[in-house]
């Protein structure tokens, strides 16, 4: 056989090409396997960090095992469910479900304006079925069309037949609840393409403006436009936690957190004062306000030997533990005889361990105290390279204050003063702020989203709950013949046609 | 606001209390399989003259199992419901509470369903699965009360966690069916060979035809699909408030997500020519161990937003 002829053979040419391979991916058995291979696909995503939702995660994976993390992110395991062939699996499960709904919508459209079927030949072969002698002087047949007419089955009588069925909603809502899934994942992409959220932290009294510079960090959508950022500002007024002192195996565990922000746009200079709770965001006009997170702000003052303030100020301490010590970083560039860096230990309620150290023992302010690690040296803040404002690269910095070296760490507890070592000056530990950080969200997809699960959730419910029945009633000489059919699962069928015989029975 | 006041001396004797339902659910256990092989015994030895009082003992044997299984589910409400006093709230925050309303819910929904003779069958399936439940909870689970973290105070804790609690019985009660579905129709069962399989294959015999515990546990399984949709919508509705947003593929909305699929694919495996039967019962009970794994690893083990076993 030559190589021509093995071409030629199957010869369907591309169109019929195109056409099986359509009809591969519209078969309900493909559907079947994209849906069990998108559940499949999903689980490790659950198991390795997600840039999107677990940063801190990924980068842990590279810090620990660099080769490993470059292998599982050539794989896209660390971005699984924007990864190519996360997206290839859900392309195609829709395009499938879109392929598979549009010829049935076509069908149930024309079974809408049919009429029901013809009465099968031989009633006995079907599931449900009685045979009964007719009742004196009426027509069962006739008897049964009225019946199943205020049952609001669609009738027909042919002859000596009747013909019903109802349930055609059951096929209606199948598909509005399949349209709905798609609706679904169109407001899912647009919404997200549009949406943004940025993060802010801020200490009290202090005031954040809604723009780009505004941010911490900041993840908008594909098509998102910061021309469109909601023209306003959000103070932080006070941020207040209510802490469980009363049952004894709670002690310490968070009751309740609330920011009193106040919100001003142009037109509103005096601004609109709120509470924002961690269940409880502010819905401003064009973007959404939550609150995420929390901690301590201590302000701290250092001043020159001859007295001149260098540095001022509150400064965010990230929290480390479940009772609150939090580690701060203050970095001082100018006006002291060498740049100095501070990596600062704050315990709301310290007490020291027999180690001589410190560690504090509830979340609330009892006994503060702030430890400090003091650095001097080049901080690299000329350098042009954006720093982290949260960490201080302690490697070409000299020590001069705490563990391992001559000078104890610099304790100092509210209010006080206390000197620097090596005649660099004093610091003051002036008060305790609290912060709080905010999510400003937008997305103006998700109320479609909404809209669109909810009309899927009512046609599934509709679509599995009601049956698709048929109902014939025929007259066979003196007797008359009742049968039903149902598509799929129908637990009232037989009681249905049973009901159905006695009342025809009693006609008269 | 009104102070709160936690009780761990009620919490602890709701803890006895739900120990005595466990010992209450034991002898319904031991009774209901009890009945299953003397049914089994007495339908494989049919001529004997004593059969109409076996069919006797055989009734006040499954009454006195539904009974027991009725006294059980009482108490342990009784258990749930001290619980839920003892914390001042709901009694679903963590993996302890989860688990024994869980367990309650379960038994409701059977105790529900038991006329119907086909799932009154089932005792011995579903209060075993109860009693594993409840053991877990008592030995592993177990947390003194504490009070609600600031991000699970809200309505939607009562609807979302409620709501996936029925879905979960729902499914239980569909798992236990598709088990002595895939029990009954098992090569080593149908062929059995040995004394003991043999036993066996009576017991099966006694259960409804494998095409009944197909229908049923189809009817089970909707009802939970549908709940558990909801579940998921709810769920979205109350991170769009807690987290600012409805979705973000956390651990455990990837397994709701997960979960929400295959049984979907369930639904559309009983619409699939070649798929009915028993691939499409293989696939609920995949479904359903995925709502296991989610509730005891991805709860206890797995990172994320989400993790409230309070362990």
């Amino acid at each position: 056989m030559s190589s021509s002829q093995l071409y030629e053979s199957p010869d369907i040419g591309l169109t019929g090409w195109a056409r099986w391979i359509w009809r591969q991916l519209t078969s309900m058995r493909t559907a079947l396997l994209l849906l069990l291979l998108l559940a499949a696909a999903s689980v490790p995503g659950s198991i390795y960090p997600q840039r999107s939702a677990d940063p801190n995660g990924v980068a842990l994976y590279f810090r620990e095992d660099q080769q490993l993390a470059q292998v599982l992110d050539f794989f896209q395991l660390f971005d699984v469910y924007t990864s190519i062939w996360f997206s290839a699996i859900y392309i195609l499960l829709f395009t499938s479900l879109v392929g598979c709904v549009l010829p049935r919508t076509k069908v149930h459209y024309d079974a809408l304006k049919a009429e029901p079927v013809q009465t099968p030949t031989n009633l006995a072969r079907m599931p449900v079925y009685q045979n009964e002698k007719s009742p004196e002087g009426i027509d069962p047949v006739e008897a049964g069309k009225k019946i199943l007419e205020t049952q609001r089955y669609r009738v027909v009588r042919r002859g000596d037949s009747v013909s019903a069925e109802k349930g055609y909603i059951r096929e209606t809502a199948n598909l509005i609840y399949h349209f709905s899934l798609v609706g679904v994942l169109i407001a899912v992409g647009i919404g997200g393409g549009l949406s943004f959220s940025g993060q802010r932290v801020l200490a009290e009294g202090e005031t954040f403006v809604n723009n780009l510079a505004g941010f911490d960090s900041l993840s908008p959508g594909t098509f998102f436009d910061p021309e469109r950022l909601a023209p306003i500002s959000v103070t932080l007024d006070k941020f207040e936690v209510d802490y469980d002192f009363l049952n004894e195996t709670n002690i310490g565990a968070p009751l309740d957190f609330r920011a009193t922000v106040t919100v001003r746009t142009p037109t509103d200079d005096q601004g609109q004062t709120s509470l924002v709770r961690v269940n409880e965001p502010l819905d401003a006009t064009g973007a959404s306000v939550y609150l995420t997170g929390h901690g301590y702000a201590p302000e701290i003052t250092i001043r020159d030997a001859n007295g001149d303030i260098s540095y001022s100020g509150a400064s965010i301490f990230l929290p480390q533990d479940g009772n609150l010590t939090s580690i701060g970083i203050i970095k001082v560039p100018d006006n002291l005889p060498e740049q100095i860096g501070v990596v600062a230990f704050f315990y709301p309620s310290a007490i020291e361990l027999t180690s001589g150290a410190y560690t504090s023992i509830f979340p609330g302010v009892i006994d503060p105290l702030i430890s400090m690690n003091v650095y001097t040296g080049d901080l690299g803040l000329d350098s042009g390279i954006p720093l982290n404002v949260y960490a201080l690269d302690t490697d070409r910095l000299n020590q001069v204050a705490g563990r391992g070296t001559d000078n104890p760490a610099v304790e100092i507890r509210l209010g006080e003063t206390a000197d620097l070592p090596d005649g660099l000056g004093t610091v003051t530990f002036d008060g305790i702020k609290r912060f709080a950080s905010l999510d400003i969200a937008y997305n103006p997809g998700q109320v479609w989203v909404l809209i669109f699960a909810m009309l899927s959730l009512a046609g599934i419910i509709v679509s599995l709950t009601t049956p698709r029945r048929r109902i014939w009633v025929k007259q066979v000489g003196a007797s008359f013949e009742v049968a039903g059919l149902s598509r799929r699962d129908d637990p009232r069928l037989e009681e249905v046609v049973r009901e159905l015989t006695e009342r025809i029975k009693k006609e008269n | 606001m009104n102070p709160l006041v936690l009780n761990e001396e009620l919490s602890q004797l709701s803890l006895l209390v739900v120990y005595g339902a466990m010992a209450v659910f034991t002898l319904a256990f031991l009774v209901s399989g009890y009945h299953l092989s003397q049914a089994a015994s007495s339908k494989t030895k049919t001529g004997n003259l004593r059969l109409e009082t076996k069919t006797g003992s055989l009734l006040v044997l499954e009454r006195v199992s539904l009974a027991l299984s009725i006294l059980g589910t009482l108490i342990l409400a009784a258990g749930v419901i001290m619980r839920g006093i003892a914390a001042a709230r709901v009694p679903w925050a963590n993996l302890y509470e989860y688990s024994i309303t869980g367990a309650l819910i379960l038994m409701m929904i059977y105790l529900v369903s038991v006329r119907s003779k086909e799932v009154r069958i089932m005792a011995t399936f579903v209060v075993g699965f109860v009693l594993l439940v409840l053991g877990t909870a008592v030995s592993v689970f177990y947390v003194q009360v504490a009070s609600l973290m600031p991000a699970l105070q809200s309505y939607w804790l009562v609807i979302h966690v409620m709501v996936a609690l029925l879905a979960t019985g729902f499914f239980s009660l569909a798992a236990a069916l598709s088990l002595a579905y895939l029990l009954k129709t098992a090569n080593w069962v149908q062929n059995a060979k040995t004394k003991g399989t043999e036993n066996f294959k009576a017991i099966m015999e006694i259960f409804p035809s494998k095409e009944t515990l197909e229908r049923l546990a189809y009817r089970f399984n909707i009802s939970g699909f549908i709940l558990w949709s909801f579940t998921l919508i709810a769920g979205a509705i109350w991170a769009e408030r807690a987290w600012h947003r409805y979705w973000g593929w956390d651990t455990k909305e990837v397994w709701t997500f997960i979960i929400w699929a295959l049984y979907a694919g369930y639904l559309h495996a009983n619409a699939t020519r070649g798929w009915t039967g028993k691939r499409a019962v293989w696939l609920g009970l995949i479904g359903f161990g995925a709502v296991v794994f989610n509730f005891t690893i991805v709860n206890m083990f797995f990172k994320g937003l989400h993790v409230y076993s309070g362990l």
